[in-house]
């Protein structure tokens, strides 16, 4: 069962990845209903502490404790504040000691989130944690896999993009792996880290190879820190030797999906053709994540009975 | 001072262990042999135990001047002679930097009031550390240096390295190198490899290390002088040590015990702790390092002892400090892991914790010999315990061995010839 914290999927077990989606299919369908007045977390605090910018993920736990009934609070800590003022494990006390059921960390740094949990008696949920995992994503990306083809035994899911700095492709290809599918990953030699394969992934040659029979065929944001950094010449020569067009994507399964973790770069990892095409799931991905993220935390505080003594 | 005799121990010399009491007077070792006897000395009952000569720890970091909340002189010796050190050399990365001869002096004045074990300071190679220019080292060396060191910072300029290997010369001071090229470490916390992925923690490739010892090995070679490598943590730079040495080049090197005994698997518990400069390694370097150790391609062991504040540890990894509080645990690791886990013998170990280092920086002592120096310490080989970084002498009590089972216990420590720590 579900512990008091979800920091990563390299230890949740497959069991509690498929409850938690079980839990998402019911999430959705009230959602779909527009019910977003619901009671299941009525009396309830969750905390967003983001160290890092986001839109996307900070607006999805936000939405999904709301709708539940939580009243929420957003912590912005700027970067900067990570090197000075005050440590986390201070800002996590004085967190707790206001009787936060669950905090929802964002932080440029691996191994933050299980330094606050270790701290703190709330709950703690990795929104994110440098190179190391981003466990909600994966398990949204899951959530749509699985309403598309059922299963997860055999899928073959194709990961491009800047492998080595993706917390993204490491929470999936964690979960992935456990729960029987097929993982492929392809990205610029300097990109890519040492060791995944000894993880489970497969390292595709090409792009082409990456892409053959691919079930799902999933792309990650290059950020233009990396191209600053020396790690690949230019945007354009990026798209043309690693991006994935229309071209590309006949090589993948018919009945393929196009996901992405988002914010796109329009005609760098994707053209504008794939990332609107009509494989492209990355719209409904975002509601998925809603769904999901409102069942993790229904679990959370449901294993949480006393409140935030209980832990 | 009052003679004492060592009776009944198992005694270590270079060679073999033999059955033997010792006779220290006026310092030195007067007398080794059976049976002595010797009216009016206070006599240590060795039955049981292990005499070593006073192992020496030619890499340590006191951090005074300058950083005292994380360990001063006096505290950093006092933890010396609880982990069986007569004799430490302690690095310059101090504030201000032991760059001239009145911070040599310095340091020199606080070991003598501390009266301890014997602190020989290592000066800076350059000026504040910084890898611009050389800084004084005849004076410093006058003022009691022992060698020269830029540690903790690379000298990144191969043209520098090469003046101070030089200079260093002239007034018989050897340069020690810490091998880092600060672009490929790139700001990485631990060994690049699996493990860093797994963690999400940027690596260090051991290639930073290596290309850095591969230098430092050429400009020795071409230069004809001498030179000595720290801390080495992979199998690449014990293969290029040993190519090195086979052809007759003048270079030395030290390991310390987290590279003979710890893989990065640590590192996944995110625990500050297992945060070192060099990072751990893996298992095949773990190998090479005891290999290079059992066939001294590797000379000596050092404990690069980093004693840091608990709130320096307790924070993200990335954001915590290198080091490893390592003084009071390297002989029971040493023993542990190298003899008791077969890599060589006692006098081996005797050798890369005292012998070796002596004779790289041409100290005193290293070994145990009628007329030699008294700096002994005293071991119970068969003791079995716990390290509890709680009972640490030293400040800092940052360790990655907490809760380890080691053998080898240190029970007394003796410099030139009086107690200086006694097992309670």
């Amino acid at each position: 069962m579900l512990g008091k914290d979800l920091l990563g999927l390299w230890d949740t077990s497959a069991e509690d990845i498929l409850l938690i989606l079980d839990t998402a299919v019911g999430m959705k369908k009230l959602l779909t209903q527009n019910l977003k007045k619901l009671p299941h977390l009525q009396g309830r605090t969750v905390t967003t502490l983001f160290y890092e910018n986001s839109t996307r993920t900070r607006c999805s736990f936000e939405l999904a404790a709301k709708y539940l009934g939580a009243g929420t609070v957003n912590i912005s800590a700027s970067s900067s504040s990570v090197q000075k003022g005050e440590t986390l494990i201070d800002t996590g006390k004085t967190l707790d000691a206001m009787k936060n059921d669950v905090i929802v960390i964002r932080h440029p740094m691996g191994g933050a989130p299980r330094l606050l949990a270790e701290n703190v008696k709330a709950s703690v949920v990795n929104g994110g944690d440098g190179m190391n995992e981003h466990p909600t994503q994966a398990l949204l990306d899951f959530y749509t896999m699985r309403e598309k083809f059922g299963s997860f035994k055999g899928v073959k899911v194709a990961i491009l993009g800047d492998i080595k700095h993706s917390r993204v492709a490491k929470s999936n290809l964690f979960g992935l792996t456990k729960l029987g599918a097929d993982v492929t990953m392809y990205s610029p030699a300097t990109l890519m880290p040492q060791g995944i394969d000894r993880m489970g992934a497969k390292i595709a040659r090409s792009r082409e190879e990456a892409l053959a029979g691919a079930n799902v065929v999933m792309g990650l944001r290059i950020q233009l820190e990396r191209m600053h950094g020396g790690l690949f010449p230019s945007l354009s020569e990026y798209a043309k030797y690693y991006g994935v067009s229309e071209e590309h994507l006949k090589l993948a399964d018919r009945d393929c999906i196009v996901m992405h973790p988002g914010p796109v770069n329009r005609g760098v990892e994707f053209t504008t053709a794939v990332i609107d095409g009509e494989n492209s799931e990355i719209n409904e991905q975002v509601l998925n994540g809603v769904a999901v993220r409102m069942a993790l935390l229904f679990l959370l505080c449901k294993n949480r009975q006393g409140g935030n003594e209980s832990a | 001072m009052r003679k004492i005799l060592i009776k009944g121990g198992q005694v270590v010399l270079p060679d073999e262990v033999i059955g033997a009491d010792l006779l220290l007077e006026g310092g030195k070792i007067a007398k080794i042999g059976k049976d002595i006897e010797a009216a009016g000395a206070q006599v240590i009952d060795a039955a049981g135990l292990t005499v070593f000569p006073g192992l020496i720890d030619m890499h340590v970091h006191l951090r005074e001047p300058g950083f005292e909340y994380k360990e001063d002189i006096a505290s950093g010796s006092a933890a010396a002679v609880a982990g069986g050190f007569t004799q430490v050399c302690c690095m310059p990365n101090t504030d201000p930097v032991c760059d001239n001869a009145a911070v040599v002096g310095y340091i020199v004045a606080r070991a003598k009031e501390a009266g301890l074990c014997k602190v020989h300071p290592i000066g800076a190679i350059t000026k504040g550390e910084k890898g611009e220019s050389l800084a004084e080292m005849g004076k410093m060396k006058e003022a009691g240096a022992v060698a020269v060191s830029d540690d903790g910072r690379p000298v990144s300029n191969a043209r520098m390295m090469r003046l101070a290997m030089e200079y260093a010369s002239d007034f018989g001071l050897i340069c020690l190198s810490h091998c880092e090229d600060r672009d490929l470490a790139d700001g990485g916390v631990v060994n690049e490899g699996y493990n860093s992925t797994l963690a999400g923690l940027k690596g260090i490739p051991r290639a930073a290390e290596e290309i850095m010892i591969a230098r430092e090995i050429i400009l020795a070679e071409t230069l004809k002088k001498r030179a000595h490598i720290c801390h080495v943590s992979t199998k690449g730079g014990v293969q290029l040590l040993r190519e090195a040495k086979a052809r007759g080049v003048q270079i030395t090197a030290e390991t310390c015990p987290h590279y003979f005994t710890l893989t990065d698997d640590v590192i996944t518990s995110f625990d500050a702790n297992t945060k070192v400069n060099p990072p751990v390694r893996e298992a095949e370097d773990v190998e090479a390092v005891k290999a290079g150790l059992r066939d001294g391609t590797l000379d000596c062991i050092v404990t690069d002892h980093a004693p840091h504040h608990v709130d320096e540890k307790n924070v993200e990894y990335n954001l915590a400090a290198f080091g490893i509080s390592g003084i009071e645990t390297s002989f029971a690791l040493s023993y542990t892991y190298l003899v008791r886990g077969g890599v060589f013998d006692l006098s081996a170990l005797a050798d890369r914790m005292s012998a070796a280092p002596a004779r790289i920086l041409h100290l005193e002592g290293g070994r145990i010999a009628e007329g030699e120096i008294a700096d002994l310490m005293l071991a119970d080989l068969q003791e079995k315990y716990v390290i509890d970084s709680k009972k640490f002498v030293s400040k800092g009590k940052n360790t990655p061995f907490n809760g380890m089972e080691v053998y080898g216990r240190v029970k007394y420590t003796i410099v030139d010839g009086a107690v200086k720590y006694q097992a309670q």
